[in-house]
């Protein structure tokens, strides 16, 4: 199925909207984007507050719908899936890092690792081999048995990304990843990231520091739901 | 099936676990309920299987006839009238046994209340005059010696049989059968002990008291007579009964009724008062079991109440938490959980808690009537399905009342899910 869409494209957009109804008003916060993220790419999307970037971040993340225009994640075309063909999808091709880490705080770290791969219904032993091995990778093996709350900031958010990497994600979406962390940490969590891109990791992250946007190889800057110019990379548009 | 919902069910309890406290309060409402259910039903079984026991020991083909004095002759006493006659007739027996062809034996009975004397000790015990057919239907192992036989009234001898109870009173141990006690003003030579019934309740009469002597009805009738002397409040009331009660034995269950018809129909046409009361036991028991299943309906009602309290307890909790963890249900969307797996994870909370509950209120249930039995020495019987219905229900109650918040929790929008505090 995937070798469909093994023409290097891991999600694309084809004029996309996206209406919010408030009462009797009508508030576009997508209003036609057309964009192609290749597979393999870096790219920090940008944009002052209410620019639409929050809104196009939950569109890729699955978590939403366009009220038009087609979206295509892996190849299949996801906006018109209902609500547990695109859980599906989120399961299977995204995994999202949050500014807030978004740990289930009374878990312990390899219990919220394994999340994903609970639902995905792997069995026990292999889903507590898969989580030692993502925490020997982001440097917690030594933590399987802590709870976020005993673990700094910088440590959960390492966590994090262990549990969006766990169901081997097509996409990793990633919403301010460094925004609760101090400078220091933050550009450790953004080394990471770099190095997981580097691995062939297919990135997509939202942020307003245009210093963290530098790592990036792709720079998307939105302005009132459309698309201002985009930065880096040959050619992608 | 269970096997599949294994990880859910682990998952459901441990987050139960992580608030102990809370879950063992909102799971109290269904253990006492349950616990209530159980043991009420087993306290009314228990009272019900009694009643019913006593009744069918009154045989359900079996006809009780007893004197009443008449309604308007009890309100008259208080004129002068010193004499009063009333009552079945010994005529009314023969009558019986002869025209009616369903029925298969009469039993009279006579009774007389008489100081009963051995030596020093002394008491009042109730005289029965009866023939040998009363021990064929009144069944009671015999202690010792023999009951009354048909030669007893060949003889007109005086002889009687005592009950256990009164045996131990009166004759205290010694040597019994061959004993000679005095029964008012007559010597009677003990021929035979049977065992005591339990004492007969309601308001059926039956010489089945704990303390009688058996006497044959002709010497009864020889060495006391019709004629009592009664003093009620000072004054004195003299009354003539001949009979106190006719037994009747019917030939089968299903002529019992017509057949009791027939004899109060009879009994109108030659008494010109109301002066008798036909009772028959399989009326009474089918009575007594419809005032069980009454009783069990009101029962159920009461179930049904506070399992509904208790239900309604989850459920507030339910909801709450799935507000306090409107976060975690974000994450587990956002991971890729599917909106029935989120109803799942809640519902089967709820159901663990209301199960776990009905189990611990099953182990009250059965405990308060173990204890009511040694305690205060009722009768109880736990009926194996009031176990199966209340864990049934108990479940039943946790998917009722877990669904609501269940399907909220899975309803939430997973971006504003996400963002919650």
């Amino acid at each position: 199925m995937s070798s469909l869409s093994s023409n290097g494209i891991a999600a694309q957009l084809e004029d996309v909207h996206k209406d919010y109804h408030m009462g009797s008003q009508v508030v576009k916060a997508l209003a036609g984007i057309t964009i192609s993220f290749q597979t393999g790419s870096f790219w920090a999307i940008l944009g002052p507050s209410g620019s639409g970037k929050s809104t196009l971040l939950n569109l890729l993340g699955c978590l939403d719908r366009p009220s038009k225009g087609r979206y295509l994640l892996s190849g299949h075309d996801v906006s018109t899936l209902d609500d547990d063909r695109l859980s599906d999808m989120r399961l299977r091709h995204l995994g999202f890092i949050f500014q807030s880490f978004n740990l289930l705080p009374q878990s312990t770290v390899e219990e919220n690792i394994q999340l994903p791969l609970y639902y995905l219904g792997w069995n026990a032993a292999d889903s507590a081999e898969r989580a030692r091995d993502l925490a020997r990778k982001v440097g917690l093996e030594e933590r399987l048995r802590h709870r976020p709350m005993e673990l700094s900031g910088g440590q959960q958010q390492r966590v994090a990304i262990a549990r969006a990497l766990a169901n081997n994600p097509s996409i990793l979406l990633a919403d301010e990843p460094t925004g609760n962390l101090d400078s220091a940490t933050g550009k450790e969590i953004m080394g990471m990231l770099i190095d997981l891109n580097r691995q062939g990791k297919t990135i997509i992250m939202v942020t307003h520091e245009r210093t963290l946007a530098e790592y990036a190889s792709h720079r998307l800057y939105m302005k009132d739901g459309m698309i201002e110019r985009i930065e880096g990379g040959d050619s992608s548009c | 099936m269970l096997s599949k919902y294994v990880r859910e069910i682990r998952l459901g309890i441990n987050n139960l676990l992580l608030h102990k406290l809370r879950s063992f309060l909102t799971m109290l409402g269904v253990v006492f309920g349950v616990g209530s259910v159980i043991a009420m039903l087993a306290v009314g079984e228990g009272a019900s299987q009694e009643a019913l026991e006593r009744i069918r020991k009154l045989g359900s083909q079996n006809i009780l006839i007893s004197s009443a004095k008449s309604i308007e002759e009890e309100s008259a006493t208080n004129v002068r009238i010193r004499m009063s006659v009333y009552g079945l007739l010994y005529e009314d027996e023969r009558r019986i046994a002869e025209s009616f062809p369903s029925v298969k034996n009469t039993v009279p009975v006579k009774e007389i209340r008489k100081q009963a004397r051995l030596g020093e000790r002394s008491m009042e015990l109730r005289v029965v005059g009866t023939t040998p057919k009363w021990f064929d239907l009144v069944q009671r192992p015999i202690i010792s010696g023999r009951v009354l036989l048909p030669r007893d009234f060949e003889a007109h001898g005086n002889v009687v049989v005592l009950t256990e109870h009164g045996v131990r009173t009166l004759l205290a141990g010694e040597n019994t059968v061959g004993q000679t006690v005095r029964l008012g003003s007559e010597y009677f030579e003990v021929i035979g002990i049977v065992q005591n019934a339990g004492s007969i309740g309601g308001d059926i009469q039956t010489p089945d008291q704990e303390i009688d002597a058996y006497i044959p009805i002709n010497v009864a009738r020889e060495r006391f007579g019709d004629y009592f002397v009664k003093n009620v409040a000072g004054s004195e009331t003299r009354e003539k009964v001949e009979l106190h009660q006719i037994i009747v034995e019917v030939k089968s269950v299903d002529q019992v009724e017509p057949t009791a018809a027939g004899i109060l129909a009879m009994l109108k046409r030659f008494h010109k008062k109301e002066d008798y009361r036909v009772s028959v036991p399989l009326t009474l028991l089918r009575q007594a079991e419809a005032t069980k299943r009454t009783f069990n309906i009101v029962l159920g009602s009461i179930a049904g109440i506070s399992l509904l309290v208790g239900g309604i307890g989850i459920m507030n909790i339910m909801l709450a938490s799935v507000t306090e963890r409107t976060r975690e249900i974000g994450i587990r969307r956002a991971i890729g959980a599917k909106k029935r797996q989120i109803v799942l994870q809640f519902l089967i909370e709820t159901i663990v808690l209301s199960t776990t509950g009905g189990l611990i209120g099953i182990g009250i249930g059965l405990l308060i009537p173990w204890m009511i039995t040694l305690l205060a020495g009722m009768p109880t019987v736990v009926n194996a399905y009031s176990l199966v219905l209340s864990l049934g229900i108990s479940m039943g109650v946790g998917i009722i009342f877990g669904l609501y918040p269940a399907v909220r929790a899975s309803n939430l929008d997973p971006i504003v899910a996400l963002r919650h505090e």
